[in-house]
Order: structure tokens, then sequence, then C-alpha cells
């Protein structure tokens, strides 16, 4: 018997999403294939990795990324700055976290001026986030979206409790609309028809099926991604076709292997190293599974995942 | 091809005489199909049909194992290709390789690495498995001291001799002589006089060919050579091609039974950085690598790469379970809440990994409702007012704390009346309904 390469070819494809504006404009996804299948077909974009932020000194995350961004992180327009003309960020995600009302509970005008600002900043495509408070954010979502308005950002995150007005926001002031659901792929197809019967065009949808970290339930971020990107694929399914996203910094950097000293736990090594690979990681599995836009914190390991996409193509 | 459990059981007696153990020949051929079964229970099998269910039955990833012993691993054995279907079956095997060219004091340190690496995560022992020797300097006398070393220090754990030289192969394998050691370094060039060393030494045959066409051929040699047991090395490493010679290697294997392909796969993912060397390791454990060999033993690397592998290879049908116990959080002492969950591990990593960010020191409960979630468990009748009382009671909390206070989740808040009337002198307090409220609860209860 003799070799034929088990080659597939898929009836579906990924929707291209473009953000930001001008020369700084960028697609994503776009492919027709498995996470880096190149083989098999194409894969037109690479992925994006954007550089968080916040509209708050980063209080709670720990000493290994938080040092990264002393002397910025306090303003939130410098912190854009870095970013952008330091770290050569492709995009900024702006996380809008001092609106959450056991935080300081900013209004959603303040927070829109702080949108404007960093805009005002910055050329690179912009993700305002809410501070996951399902109320709150729709208010701070609105005002933000149209504080951003046309500037083509991705706002987010759209639940199934507050959809309605984040997405009638981000129709009106033309941006991308991130969906979010929890670890389901049934949510998760749910809510992006729910987005799609308001009139929201499908193709402005970026999924977020929930991420989770290394050792926290990884693998059912991973299965319901690829679960998600074969039914885009195989079974052609329009609802499944947005590209996904990883919201990866958020939740690395709160499991105990990013905070815990060596002295602690000596049989787990450098922190340092410990935690920057815990969001490498993390990333990288995303990324495999099927993730086409990625939140990250630390540098060195945006580096390392950007060799090792440099490395699959 | 599989075959289905009617056509396996044409091929059956039709007796349904039970010895086997199963009521009839059909429902035998059912749990065969499944492979659920194997077809030595049956003693009046012909042995015609024994030949066509045994090359039917074979699994399409030839189970191989590597090393000898307590420290010996299983590979191969898969049979999907995407871990939601089913169980990924025998985890990557994680070798660190060790160089004839590095200094004597490196090499000890890198034994030592690996002797000391196991760590207890989640209730499992994990550890680096083998140790990939390499015959980088050329040279044979040198390899052999390696190996005398490594045979020396560590000798029960698995081996793995990398060269396609034979006179050194020779040199190294001698002494790992029967102990399910992998010559790797069988190439289309060296075919016969390699697998003349391994079949010497029972190892196992390490293919190596540019892509899967020039494997397929060369593993039907080896084969013909007289080894069965064959380990796949297809092509240089690069991670472009571990996605592509792995995807099509198992795809072939599985879906088109293509038996020249049916082995595990080992991939080099050294590299300069150690870093990048782990994401590539990572793609190995997630893409269908038997095998992954790394060029160092930082802690933290094996941490990342354990746990890994630990979650790809996790049973999708069969939630992950935590140990019940009462688990303690930061520095928590007699007066620090006491909080109650179920022992699903998402559920545990969740709540911990919120309790934690609170920095409030907790006892955080945690009972075994097999492995189910708070609702779910609840709706299913493990997580009960009678069963929550027993479960406090029997864990012996109370002589550790100084107050009789439980906090219970937000979901099971209907319960609180009754797991007070069960459980004697305790105030039940109802706690958030979702564990990202659990901060912002537990500051201001502390506060």
């Amino acid at each position: 018997m003799s070799y034929t390469p088990p080659k597939e070819t898929y009836s579906g494809k990924v929707y291209t999403v473009e953000i930001g504006t001008g020369d700084r404009t960028r697609p994503f996804g776009g492919e027709n294939i498995l996470p880096f299948h190149t083989f098999e077909g194409e894969a037109p974009n690479s992925p994006v990795i954007a550089y968080e932020i916040q509209d708050a000194p980063p209080a709670d995350w720990p000493e290994t990324v938080r040092q990264v961004y002393e002397g910025v992180s306090d303003d939130p327009v410098k912190w854009a700055k870095y970013c952008e003309d330091e770290l050569r960020a492709e995009a900024i995600a702006l996380r809008l976290i001092s609106t959450h009302p056991d935080n300081e509970n900013r209004s959603a005008d303040e927070a829109a001026k702080t949108v404007k600002d960093v805009l005002d900043a910055v050329s690179v495509p912009l993700i305002i986030l809410g501070s996951n408070h399902v109320e709150k954010d729709s208010e701070v979502l609105v005002k933000a979206s149209e504080a951003a308005k046309d500037r083509n950002c991705i706002i987010g995150k759209a639940q199934e409790a507050n959809y309605k007005t984040i997405a009638a926001a981000a129709m009106a002031n033309n941006h991308k609309l991130i969906a979010m659901s929890e670890l389901d792929i049934n949510l998760s197809k749910q809510l992006n028809i729910l987005i799609t019967q308001m009139g929201f065009d499908n193709q402005r949808i970026i999924t977020d099926p929930m991420c989770s970290a290394l050792g926290y339930g990884l693998e059912y971020t991973y299965s319901v991604m690829e679960r998600i990107r074969l039914a885009a694929l195989t079974q052609n399914d329009t609802t499944m076709q947005p590209p996904m996203m990883g919201d990866v910094g958020m939740y690395v950097w709160k499991v105990k292997e990013t905070q815990a000293p060596e002295s602690d736990l000596p049989e787990w090594g450098s922190l340092r190293e410990r935690s920057i690979a815990w969001e490498a990681v993390t990333a990288a599995s995303l990324l495999i599974s099927g993730a086409e836009l990625l939140i990250m914190r630390h540098p060195d390991a945006v580096a390392a995942v950007k060799a090792f996409v440099e490395e699959l193509s | 091809m599989a075959l289905s459990g009617v056509e396996i059981f044409k091929l059956l007696p039709k007796t349904n005489c039970k010895k086997c153990g199963h009521p009839t020949c059909l429902a035998f051929a059912m749990k065969l199909a499944q492979r659920q079964a194997s077809l030595d229970a049956c003693p009046d099998v012909s042995e015609e049909a024994k030949k066509i269910l045994g090359e039917a039955s074979a699994p399409p990833v030839r189970p191989i194992t590597l090393g000898a012993g307590d420290r010996a691993v299983k590979m191969g054995e898969e049979t999907v290709l995407f871990r939601h279907e089913k169980k990924f079956v025998n985890p990557t095997v994680i070798a660190v390789a060790v160089s004839d060219t590095e200094d004597d004091g490196a090499v000890d340190a890198k034994i030592d690495g690996v002797l000391s690496s196991e760590i207890d995560r989640v209730g499992q022992k994990l550890r680096i498995d083998a140790i990939a020797m390499m015959n980088d300097s050329g040279d044979s006398a040198r390899f052999e001291a390696l190996a005398q070393k490594v045979a020396q220090k560590a000798g029960d754990v698995p081996a793995i001799i990398c060269t396609e030289d034979a006179g050194a192969a020779e040199a190294a394998l001698k002494n790992f002589s029967g102990r399910g050691a992998l010559l790797c370094g069988v190439t289309d060039a060296n075919a016969e006089a390699m697998v003349n060393v391994a079949k010497a030494h029972k190892a196992s045959a390490g293919v190596k060919a540019d892509d899967p066409a020039a494997l397929s051929a060369l593993t039907e040699k080896v084969r013909s050579l007289g080894v069965e047991d064959i380990v796949l090395v297809p092509g240089t490493g690069k991670a472009g091609e571990i996605i592509e010679y792995n995807t099509l290697i198992r795809r072939a294997a599985i879906k088109k039974s293509f038996k020249a392909l049916g082995y595990p796969i080992m991939n080099m993912a050294v590299r300069d950085d150690s870093l990048l060397e782990t994401l590539v390791a990572s793609l190995g454990i997630m893409k269908y690598a038997s095998i992954v060999v790394v060029s160092s033993v930082e802690k933290w690397k094996n941490l990342a790469l354990f746990t890994l592998r630990q979650n790809i290879y996790t049973d999708p049908q069969v939630p992950m379970q935590v140990e019940q116990k009462v688990y303690r959080i930061g520095e928590a002492n007699a007066d620090s809440p006491l909080l109650i969950t179920t022992n699903f591990s998402l559920t545990y990593f969740i709540v911990s990994g919120e309790v934690e960010n609170s920095r409030v020191p907790t006892h955080l409960a945690v009972m075994d409702c097999e492995g189910l979630s708070v609702l779910t468990a609840w709706a299913a009748g493990k997580f009960t007012a009678s069963k929550i009382a027993q479960f406090i009671r029997e864990s012996g909390i109370e002589n550790e704390i100084s107050h009789k206070e439980l906090i219970i989740p937000g979901y099971v808040a209907i319960l609180s009346g009754a797991i007070e009337e069960k459980l004697e002198g305790w105030k039940i307090t109802v706690g958030p309904r979702e564990a990202n409220a659990l901060p912002a609860f537990l500051k201001s209860r502390a506060a």
C-alpha cells in the first residue's frame, strides 16, 4: 500500500475581520483550514496579539508583569503609547476596570473620556473592554463606543445578559463586537445567532468562548475552540465562522503559578520564568486550538509566542 | 479497517456459551467492536477468525513500551484526532537530551534533574520520563562513556539512544540491553546495520526520514528486517513540520488504517531559547507526539509541560476531580471563614483562584460529588443538606476553627435551612452565586 497524504479540504471558512483605520488597519482570520494547517489550504493573516492596558494602575497584577509597566501604568495614555512605541504593539486592549462597582465605580462618561484620550494618542487598533460587570458594562460600553465612533475598534464583551445594548452601540458606531459565553459551544452559537438577529452583521463578531489558564480548565477552552472551528470548516456553519479570541493575560496572571514565590514552592522553579511560560503556553495552546486574537500582558511571553508563530508558518 | 459488531459476530462460534463472561456472542461482539473486551476471552474461536479479527482489532497506532520495570511508559494506542471525541490514551513522553559533547558536570546535573523531577499535581505524579543520549561528537568511545554514565546513575530511566552510526549505537545500546530502549536514527542508508543492533538488544527502532512518504517506505523495510516496534521521527522538528507531519501521520493511521504509519511519533523540540523550546514541546504534546525531546530540566519548564500534558490527556467524558478535603488558602487560621463547594476540578480551580485573588485567608471545604459542579451535583442529589452536614462533621474542621459558620454557594441557597437543622449549632451563610463575586464578598466580610 503506498502513501498518499490524507489532506482535507473544508467547505467553510473563517471570516476575515479588519480592525483599526488607515495604514494601521489590521485584518485577522480568513483561513479555510484548521490552525496552521497551511499544507492543505490558506491562512492569509497571522494572529493578532494585543497588549492589555487598564484605566487604573494594575495593583492586582503580580510583580513580574506589573514592573514591566512601572512609570507608565499610572496613566492609560502613557501606558498605551509605551505599548505602541516601545513594545511595537500591533493592537492595544484597554480594560475599563475602574468602572466596576467594586473597583472605583467610575462613571461611563469618565470611561468614555479615557477611551478618547487613548485613541488620540495611538494609531494602532484598539480593543475596548468593560469591567465584566453585566449591568455596568452595558452603560460604559455604550458611551465608550460613541467616544470611539468610526475608529473601527473591537467592543467587548457582550454576554447573553447584556448583548442588546452593547451590540446596538457597536453597530451604530461602526465597531466590531466580542460575543462571550461560558465554555459551551451551544451557548456560543446561540449568542452569535441572537446578536445576528438584531441585524448585526455576523462578519463583525469575534467569538470569545471564554479563556482558561494552563492547569485551570485550559482543556475546556481548548476543546470548545476546536469544536467551534471544526463546525465552521467541516459543516460550513456560518454562525461559528467569526474568528475567536483568548483573553489570556487576565486569566493567567491570577493563578497561583504566576504568583507563588520560589521560596514557597522550590519544586516549581523560578517565579519569573514560570509565570512568563504560563502566559506563553496558555496563549500558544489557544492558537493551536483556534484563536486568531490574543490579549496578553508580558512582553517576553508575547515575543516567545510570536517566534513560535513564525516557526509554524 | 475496524470491524463493526455485526461483522465480528459473524466470525464468532455463535454458541452463546457465556464462557467469555457475556450473555451472548452478539453482546461479546459488540464489546469487541468498542475495544472493551479481548478476543482471548473466547475459548472456542477458530484460528481463521482469530487472524482476521487480530488484524482488524490491532489498534491503529501500535502500542509500544519504552523502558522496563516501574518507570516503563506506554506509547501509541491512540484512536482519535481530537480530544473531545475520546480520551487521548498514552500521554506524551517528555525526554531530556544529554549530549556526548557536554562536560561531566552538565551531564550529571541533567541526570539529577531528571531523577528529582517528580511533581504532584491534582493527585497525579508527573515527571521527566526518559533520557535521550545524543551522539553529537560523532565519536563512539565518547558516546559509550556517556551511555555508561547514564546507565550507572539512572539505569531504570527509559533510554533513547540517538545516533546514525551503527558502531556508536552498539557501544551505547549494550548498556541498556533488554531494557526496552529506543534506538533512534535508523535511516534508509543504515537500516540493515542499525536494525541488527536494535534486535540484538531488544530495542525498538526510531526511524528518521524527511517526510511521511519516505517514513512509510522505511517502516516497511524495518519490519521486513525483523523489528516491529517502531517510532517515527519525521523531518527536522521545525514547528511547521511538526504540525503538518504529525497531523498527516495520525490521520493516515486512524482514518485510513494505513499500517505503515501506525506508530508513535517522536519530535525534537530542542531550541537555544528555553521558552521557545517549551512552546515547541507544547505543540508536540497537543499535536500527537508520543515523545518530545527537550534540552534542559528547568523546574518551571517541567511544571508547564507536565500541566499541559495533563490537561490535554484528561478524559473529556470524565470530569477531573480534586481530592475531598478542607483546603487552606493563604494563611488561614482559626478565625478565617469556611466555604464549601464541590470537587469538580474546574469549580475548585475557579473558586480557589477567586479566593486567592481576594487575599482573604480562607478554609475551602471541597466535597466529593463525583466531579460534578455545584448545580449539577445538587440536582443529582450529591450535594444535599445531609451529605454536606456529614462531610463537615467528619472533616474535623470544627476542631480547627473558632467559629461555626459555613458559607455555601449562592446557587444552593435553598439548602441553608436544612443544613442548619442537620448541623446543630452552626450558622449557614449564603455566599455569592458566581465565583467572581467572591473577592468582594470575602473582603467586605473581612473589613
